[in-house]
């Protein structure tokens, strides 16, 4: 479904509101379990209003028990429901990574298939927002790395909405992160029901001369490097592989593969992080077309720092991505 | 599994202990060939051996429908036998052939069987009592009618999500029963050396029904789960029961010299004076609820029925190679 042709815009937040409602409706299964889900639609207000239509029984606050509701998540995925949990920080993940990682991810593949666990959990990554070494991880690499679990990682109202109604219906855990800094940006988002399937990449943003594959929040740091690249007279290509489990290898290496040079942009910690594996999926496939290294730009390895000048540079910025593919483009 | 269970009637109650005699038998047999396997080489890894607590898995499983939820433990065998498990597929399981309950991908810590609502075996400790609250919790929105058994060792005292997970059953009133089996040793440490206070008020400091029996005692174990799984299933909410009970062997096959953390006097003092079939044989006998002779020609029967399901499961072929990347994802 082609954005320009939808006249309604969302911002991120409705999106993902609209997208839990729709898929309540539809199936009575679906409930949302979390710190403050309920009357209080979370911190971020993005479950504001739910309550009201399905009730305190489908939409249910839980202690601050984040491995305890988790697990209680995998549980009744297993035997009939379809929760959709809320770790309220991307930071809080690591109280819940027994019940993700040695549990959810698991369950199908030692019980011989005979198990399966369709849950989510929606979850939030994203610095710049002046909360500290505790509040602003992007954590997600944590979770790409466990066989049995999807990635999610929209960048736009529009993905949002598609996406989290694939998670919803998938038969497999699937963690969903969401960019609190994201939440109020607007987009295109039709009203009727759609989904994009895990596993599609999309090319947001033309170009000929270097691709920037860039995840969530780096996504619209990329648009807005690219814009500033053009001026310059260099033709950037966006590319956004939206689910970081299943990859959509093939769209990463196409698109390198026309360009010939490629930077590789993601929230999380650089090192050991996501940007690793694209880059070595790139250099795989596109090793032959490439003209200069493949590039990586994450959080530097730091916790953290809540100083704003500090925090500013510990995650890339449209100037620091517009420098490097500079650089790169040899301009 | 009955539910036709009723102790006021002796004839119903003879049938009941007949059964939960013949089902400790057969547990106890399985696993004897477990070690079997284990002393012969022919078993990949390791097993932990539930003989001596088999009074706690029957006494209970024999409370529950088909179709309610167990989850279990790395020492699971008994669970999953109790619970309606043929022993053939679970040898299987054990060796790591395609037969095995779960294709052999899970080994003897992770069997699961849907058609018995064993929602699996975990090999971390207390990493099941989540699922189990969550079972009882769809359960409980589905209005099923299904109720959830949370068997876990008094190791698992020493986890968190334990009381993370007891404060949501209590707050949401939800059918499962937590079982502690504590059978005095976690791995090779006895538990007063890692649990401090009290077992029972763990559970009470949430609301939770909190009770404690002789876990060698299959009658007792029987009488206060039933209480439990009504009450749990009549909506009333969550329990918690502390079964006393004590491990032969020690904590897996390959633990055999286990004096520097407990002695062959205690051991056997457990297995002559509190041994839980011995004790309900002696109860049968005395009180003519059964002969000798059939007794011991079960003792025969499941043996036999035991060496088989063995020889089945030897004899089974390995999982294809190919089927290592099948089941990941749903």
């Amino acid at each position: 479904m082609p954005e320009t042709a939808v006249d309604r815009e969302l911002t991120f937040a409705q999106a993902i509101r609209e997208a839990l409602a729709e898929e309540m409706r539809r199936d009575s299964t679906v409930c949302i379990m979390g710190e403050d889900v309920a009357e209080a639609g979370t911190p971020f207000k993005v479950l504001s209003g739910l309550v009201e239509e399905f009730g305190k029984d489908r939409v249910l606050d839980t202690p601050i028990s984040e491995a305890g509701f988790t697990g209680l998540a995998v549980g009744a995925a297993m035997t009939g429901l379809r929760p959709v949990v809320d770790i309220m920080f991307g930071d809080f993940i690591t109280l819940t990574m027994d019940q993700m990682v040695n549990q959810a991810a698991k369950v199908h593949y030692m019980s011989g298939g005979k198990w399966k666990v369709p849950m989510v959990m929606r979850t939030t990554l994203g610095a710049t927002r002046r909360s500290a070494a505790q509040h602003s991880q992007s954590l997600h690499a944590w979770f790409c790395h466990v066989p049995g679990l999807k990635v999610v990682m929209p960048s736009t109202p529009y993905d949002a909405k598609g996406l989290l109604k694939s998670a919803i219906r998938d038969e497999n855990p699937v963690v969903f992160f969401e960019d609190k800094m994201m939440y109020k940006l607007k987009g295109a988002v039709p009203a009727e029901d759609y989904t994009i399937p895990l596993g599609v990449g999309d090319v947001k943003r033309v170009g000929e001369d270097i691709t920037l594959v860039a995840t969530s929040s780096m996504v619209q740091i990329a648009l807005g490097a690219a814009a500033l690249l053009a001026e310059i007279g260099i033709s950037a290509e966006v590319v956004d592989p939206r689910t970081m489990w299943p990859l959509d290898e093939k769209t990463l290496v196409e698109s390198v593969k026309k360009t010939s040079r490629a930077i590789v942009l993601d929230e999380g910690y650089e090192r050991y992080g996501v940007t690793a594996e694209l880059a070595s999926v790139i250099a795989a496939g596109a090793f032959y077309n490439l003209d200069a290294p493949v590039k990586r730009m994450g959080a530097m390895h730091v916790p953290i720092p809540f100083s704003p000048p500090l925090e500013d540079v510990t995650v890339p910025t449209e100037q620091s991505v517009f420098e490097a593919a500079r650089t790169i483009c040899g301009k | 599994m009955t539910t036709a269970a009723q102790p006021t009637e002796v004839s119903g109650r003879v049938d009941l202990l007949l059964r939960m005699y013949r089902q400790m038998l057969a547990i106890r047999l399985f696993e004897t060939q477990v070690n079997e396997l284990y002393t012969r080489a022919l078993m990949p890894g390791l097993a932990h051996l539930y003989i001596g607590e088999e009074a706690v898995a029957v006494g209970i499983c024999e409370t529950l429908n088909r179709n309610d939820y167990i989850t279990s433990t790395h020492r699971g065998h008994g669970h999953c036998l109790a619970k309606g498990a043929s022993p053939d597929r679970m040898f299987a399981e054990l060796l790591g052939k395609e037969a095995g309950y779960c294709k052999g991908k899970g080994g003897s810590m992770h069997i699961a069987d849907p058609a018995t609502g064993n929602l699996g075996a975990n090999a971390i400790v207390c990493g099941s009592a989540g699922i189990a609250t969550g079972a009882a919790f769809s359960a409980q929105r589905l209005g099923t009618g299904q109720v959830a058994v949370c068997f876990f060792g008094e190791g698992a005292l020493g986890q968190g999500v334990l009381y993370e997970v007891m404060n949501l059953a209590q707050l949401f009133k939800l059918p499962v029963i937590y079982v502690c089996e504590n059978n005095l040793y976690t791995e090779y440490t006895h538990y007063s050396e890692t649990t401090a206070g009290d077992i029972l008020t763990r559970a009470t400091a949430f609301g939770v029904e909190a009770a404690s029996v002789d876990g060698q005692d299959v009658r007792a174990v029987h009488d206060i789960a039933q209480k439990l799984v009504a009450r749990a299933r009549k909506g009333e909410g969550p329990a918690f029961l502390l079964c006393n009970t004590y491990r032969y062997h020690g904590h897996h096959v390959g633990d055999i010299n286990r004096e520097y953390y407990r002695s062959k006097h205690e051991e056997q003092t457990w297995k002559t004076e509190r041994d839980p079939i011995l004790n309900l044989r002696k109860f049968l006998l005395e009180q003519k609820f059964a002969d000798a002779a059939t007794l011991d020609a079960w003792n025969d029967e499941l043996e036999s029925e035991m060496k088989t399901a063995m020889e089945f499961a030897i004899a089974a072929p390995y999982p294809n190679v190919d089927k290592v990347e099948q089941d990941v994802y749903a």
